[in-house]
């Protein structure tokens, strides 16, 4: 049911684009010769979403028609509603303004923060970088699980670093929430390496990392033995439907491990809020966007460069250390993704606030 | 024995990879790119790695590794320039360094004072390249017995340095951290990011950031205190010492140096902490082990030496973190790391373990690149202090660019120049008061990290204790690290005590004037504190409210202590200390002065920054410094032209005005640099 409504979403989405853009038809051949293109990346210099433009700036500078300068800004600020908000209402459609956003861009927008002056149905998408998650514990307690995850769940005390229930963490809390796991978040950590510190300092006892982290700073730990990852958020397929992670085929969903424990697959209002906020988080995590206003033809130039990107030669070999095992997405592919990571359904929402207020006495 | 066995054959091979003709080159041109950058106090290394980082990319590792190697090196050394020479702190490593240095330039003694302070970098970067080398095989376990409880111990330790730094008054010292407390715990929460003080407003909602503050409280009062006696920084516009002596003094204090590099080590590589503090305690301990320590505060070469030892050595300390567990101690860390992708390197456990040969070369370019940077900066000291010589009124206008500029580093808006020009006020005050200034950044900078570990400690004591009851509880909070730390606590605070009570009893009376104005400074500072009690009391999560209120509830209760104190006590006690009266004779008044530096903020919201700087260079050098017009045509050309070209360089904006705001409002973006944020 829900498939051929994704399918039949994302068809009149793409026939509302071909609507919107019909009318401007044919321009010259778009080229960048000689130009500069900015790339806003509303966060610091060094985070995960600089890292992840900066990797990618130089190759879509090689593959773009005229072979333009390709720089990274950053406007960092206010949770990084600032330099969207900034991409918003300065960027022209002339294709020299980029955006690239993170979860941390959508988190505030699905759940109303008063800062957010931007509206993802503005814009036009054109890359869309998943990534997944992997959540782990420490290998007495992996034993128990292995044995048991009902012991686990009902008898152990969780203790979890965590940056703030309304960020990314909002995924991984209301997942073990919703298997019943007591978790008491410690707040107050500035981002998850010292989540993972506080994992290996055996102050807390349970801790996720998303892909690239985690095979690159977790699995020597899950090899050395102290460390033992036992679900996935899993990955999203073409139908929109929550699939095993490709990056690491052998652990468990959590809706895997929901309906081992609970006998039946997980559905509701709490379940449908999670998957909105996983979507948003993990699949769709990393955008690029042109703006508002954009030609068919500059969309189609950068569709097409990040194709020819993607389809390097060397892109995989250079991309799984950095990005996962993850299919980047162009195109439709790219306007699926981004639709339900952006659109969540009113119930959704007030649940999730809801929730957000009971038990962390958090007011949005 | 084993570790020796690991390190040396990898160590051989790291230094043919590095001793190569074209390591070499770049690694030259990496300092000389961060000393450029360096000297421009605010950038720091996080702008000169971005810079960077477009040009890393494909280009061979251990060429792209000196490259950034060597920038990030020699930033603590050249923004020591800053802070000795115009009493700028050029980052927040060199902070301490500006309470002795700068006045040591004023005494015409910069050239000692940068030698000193060059040659303890030297030591101390590569006291920290030879721990390194080994510590960093068997750092793990170690760097993890640094629990959150061992964490919250060294912040205290951090505030045990306050009772050397209160000044004449304990008590308005206690208050003076309370209050940068205060401003540090403005915006969101972090622990569950719930707004406080921000009044809806979004600027302050990222809170301030350290830039604003060391320069607001640090560099404004003193040039507007210069520019007010018209006089060349240093008195007579002579020079004394030369460089030669600065490096026979960092000689004579050679155990002091080789302590505070031990300092600078262990908090470096502790993960966690940040290398803001790590000055402050070398600064504490500079001061704790002088027998004399009348002359602190008024250019002693030891409070140069002390810090500058630890703010190298640390930047060594703090690659433990970065390579060990893949967590940047710092900003510059941060993009480091980006670097070291882009070149094909994944930093963590993994990287020890299979690149060591690599590992090593990035430990061994950063001594390298010390020697190469502190090496350079001595023999460049004795030309560049004549700096000091100048006429001040012609300087002026190039550090009110600079501070400005580094401001708008912050968050790149005309907001960051408000909040600098407050925050400048509020130094002119404390400083004219004698309320401790670094009493108060040590407050500001510790707020957050104090906050934070406090509550974890609770709650991960509290979840310790009903898994193992007592014994789990004192297992977890007094580990034998955590008995050392508190030792240490304990006997810092006892010098600091013993040290208030006694050392100011054989000093010149202090300045004091009429009761009215201390008073009423003291009565805003309450009113001030006060609001932000009232404030932490409508936070709704009570982990977020806790430690506002706890802070400002405190210092209002010693703030009432101190106005009691005031009431009872006569016109000359230390309480009323006012530095206006001694600076009645200046031959500029106060309010004219900081008028100055406030028409450039003012023209910067009506024209954007370049032009504003344009026609604030026009205005101050004919009206203010009398020049004539070929001069001023000069200046400005210069200074404008220089700032245009940096920010060129830097991939930087300006702060926009209302100008550019209706321009854009018609449709019309205005080309760059004359556009901005």
């Amino acid at each position: 049911m829900r498939t051929t409504l994704f399918t039949r979403r994302a068809a009149i989405a793409l026939a509302a684009c071909a609507a919107t853009v019909a009318p401007q038809a044919a321009q010259a051949e778009v080229s960048f010769a000689g130009k500069t293109i900015e790339w806003i990346i509303p966060f610091s210099e060094g985070g995960g979403s600089d890292k992840w433009a900066r990797f990618y700036a130089p190759m879509l500078s090689e593959a773009l028609p005229g072979k333009p300068t390709v720089v990274v800004k950053n406007i960092p600020g206010a949770g990084s509603t600032k330099g969207a908000n900034f991409f918003a209402s300065r960027a022209k459609p002339n294709g020299l303004t980029i955006l690239g956003t993170s979860g941390s861009t959508q988190f505030p927008f699905l759940l109303d923060d008063r800062r957010v002056k931007y509206k993802y149905a503005d814009w036009n998408v054109v890359l869309v970088s998943p990534t997944g998650g992997v959540a782990y514990l420490p290998k007495d307690l992996a034993a128990r699980w292995k044995k048991d995850p009902m012991d686990v769940i009902k008898n152990v005390e969780f203790i979890y670093g965590s940056q703030g229930a309304t960020r990314l963490d909002l995924v991984p809390l209301l997942a073990w929430e919703l298997l019943g796991m007591k978790v008491e978040p410690v707040f107050g950590i500035k981002g998850r390496g010292d989540g993972r510190l506080m994992f290996e300092r055996g102050e807390a006892n349970i801790d996720y990392q998303t892909s690239s982290a985690f095979l690159s700073k977790v699995a020597p730990l899950v090899k050395s033995g102290e460390a033992v990852p036992i679900m996935t958020w899993g990955a999203l397929n073409d139908k929109g439907e929550i699939v095993r992670d490709p990056t690491f085929p052998d652990i468990p969903t959590f809706k895997e491990v929901y309906t081992q424990v609970k006998g039946k697959e997980p559905s509701g209002e709490a379940w449908e809020a999670w998957k909105a906020f996983f979507v948003a988080g993990f699949p769709a995590q990393k955008m690029v966007f042109l703006p508002k206003g954009s030609s068919p033809e500059i969309i189609e130039a950068f569709s097409k460069a990040f194709q020819k990107v993607i389809a390097r030669p060397d892109f995989a070999a250079k991309s799984a250390k950095r990005l996962g095992v993850y299919p980047q997405s162009t195109g439709p592919a790219a306007r699926l993704k981004l639709k339900q990571g952006t659109e969540v359904s009113a119930e959704a929402k007030a649940w999730v606030k809801k929730w957000l207020k009971d038990r962390y006495g958090v007011e949005l | 024995m084993d570790i020796v066995a690991t390190a040396l054959p990898a160590l051989g091979e790291a230094f043919s990879l590095i001793f190569k003709l074209d390591s070499i080159g770049f690694l030259i041109m990496g300092v000389l790119l961060g000393l450029g950058v360096g000297v421009f106090p605010g950038l720091g290394g996080i702008a000169g790695l971005s810079m960077l980082l477009p040009f890393i990319y494909g280009m061979d590792p251990v060429s792209g590794l000196a490259l950034m190697v060597g920038l990030v090196a020699v930033i603590p050394t050249s923004d020591t320039f800053a802070s000795v020479l115009l009493g700028i702190p050029g980052s927040s490593a060199s902070q301490a360094t500006v309470l002795d240095g700068f006045p040591l330039a004023k005494q015409g003694q910069a050239a000692r004072a940068l030698a000193a302070a060059f040659a303890s970098s030297l030591f101390g970067g590569l006291f920290g390249a030879v721990v390194l080398t080994f510590f960093i095989l068997v750092a793990r376990p170690l760097v993890l017995a640094f629990k959150t409880p061992e964490l919250l111990l060294l912040t205290l330790l951090g505030f045990a340095m306050v009772g050397v730094l209160a000044g004449r008054s304990l008590l308005k010292g206690l208050i003076a951290v309370g209050l940068g407390m205060a401003i540090g715990a403005i915006g969101e929460a972090p622990a569950q990011g719930s707004p406080r003080m921000d009044f809806g407003f979004w600027y302050l909602q990222d809170g301030f950031k350290l830039v604003v503050i060391g320069l607001g409280v640090f560099a404004i009062p003193e040039i507007i205190a210069l520019l007010r006696q018209d006089r060349a920084i240093a008195q007579g516009a002579r020079l004394g010492a030369g460089w030669w002596d600065g490096v026979a003094d960092w000689w004579k204090n050679r155990w002091l140096s080789l302590r505070c590099a031990g300092i600078g080590v262990i908090v470096g590589v502790i993960p966690g902490l940040g290398g803001s503090v790590v000055d402050w305690i070398a600064y504490g301990h500079s001061m704790q082990t002088t027998r004399d320590r009348s002359k602190f505060g008024k250019g002693e070469i030891r409070g140069v030496i002390g810090p500058e030892s630890s703010n190298n050595a640390k930047e060594g300390g703090g690659l433990v973190p970065t390579l060990l567990f893949g967590i940047p101690g710092s900003g510059s860390m941060a993009v480091f790391i980006a670097g070291l992708v882009l070149l094909g390197y994944q930093a963590g456990p993994e990287m020890i373990k299979n690149e060591l040969p690599v590992t090593y070369t990035i430990v061994w370019s950063l001594a390298l690149a010390n020697v190469v940077g502190a090496g350079l900066c001595i023999f460049l000291s004795g030309g560049i202090a004549r700096l000091t010589t100048i006429r001040f009124p012609l300087l002026a206008p190039f550090l009110f660019m600079t501070i400005a500029f580094a401001a708008f580093q912050s968050k790149q808006t005309l907001w960051d120049l408000a909040a600098l020009s407050a925050i400048g006020m509020l130094g002119i005050f404390l400083k004219r008061f004698d309320w401790s200034r670094p009493a108060f950044l040590i407050g500001f900078v510790l707020a957050d990290q104090t906050e934070v570990y406090t509550y974890q400690v609770t709650q991960l004591a509290s979840a310790r204790f009903r898994r193992g009851g007592y014994d789990g509880l004192w297992e977890y909070l007094f580990s034998p690290i955590s008995i050392v730390l508190i030792v240490i606590i304990v006997v810092s605070v006892w010098f600091g005590a013993r040290q208030s009570a006694s050392v100011h009893v054989d000093e010149p009376a202090t300045k004091t004037g009429t009761k009215f104005a201390p008073v009423a400074f003291t009565l805003i500072v309450t009113a001030f504190l006060a609001a932000v009690f009232v404030d932490a009391l409508q936070v709704g999560p009570m982990t977020d409210k806790v430690f506002p209120a706890v802070v400002a509830g405190a210092a209002v209760i010693a703030c009432l202590i101190l106005l009691i104190r005031m009431r009872r006590a006569p016109e000359t006690d230390v309480v009323f200390a006012d530095e206006a009266i001694a600076d009645r004779d200046m031959p500029h008044g106060l309010w004219p002065t900081l008028g100055w530096f406030l028409s450039l903020l003012l023209l910067t919201a009506l024209f954007g920054f370049v032009i504003a700087l344009a026609l604030f260079f026009v205005l101050f050098l004919t009206l203010r410094a009398r020049e004539k017009w070929g001069m001023t045509a000069v200046l400005t050309a210069g200074g404008v032209g220089f700032m245009v070209t940096l920010a060129w360089l830097l991939n930087r904006e300006f702060p926009a005005g209302l100008l550019q705001y209706l321009l854009l409002q018609n449709g019309v973006t205005p080309p760059w640099p004359f556009g901005g944020l």
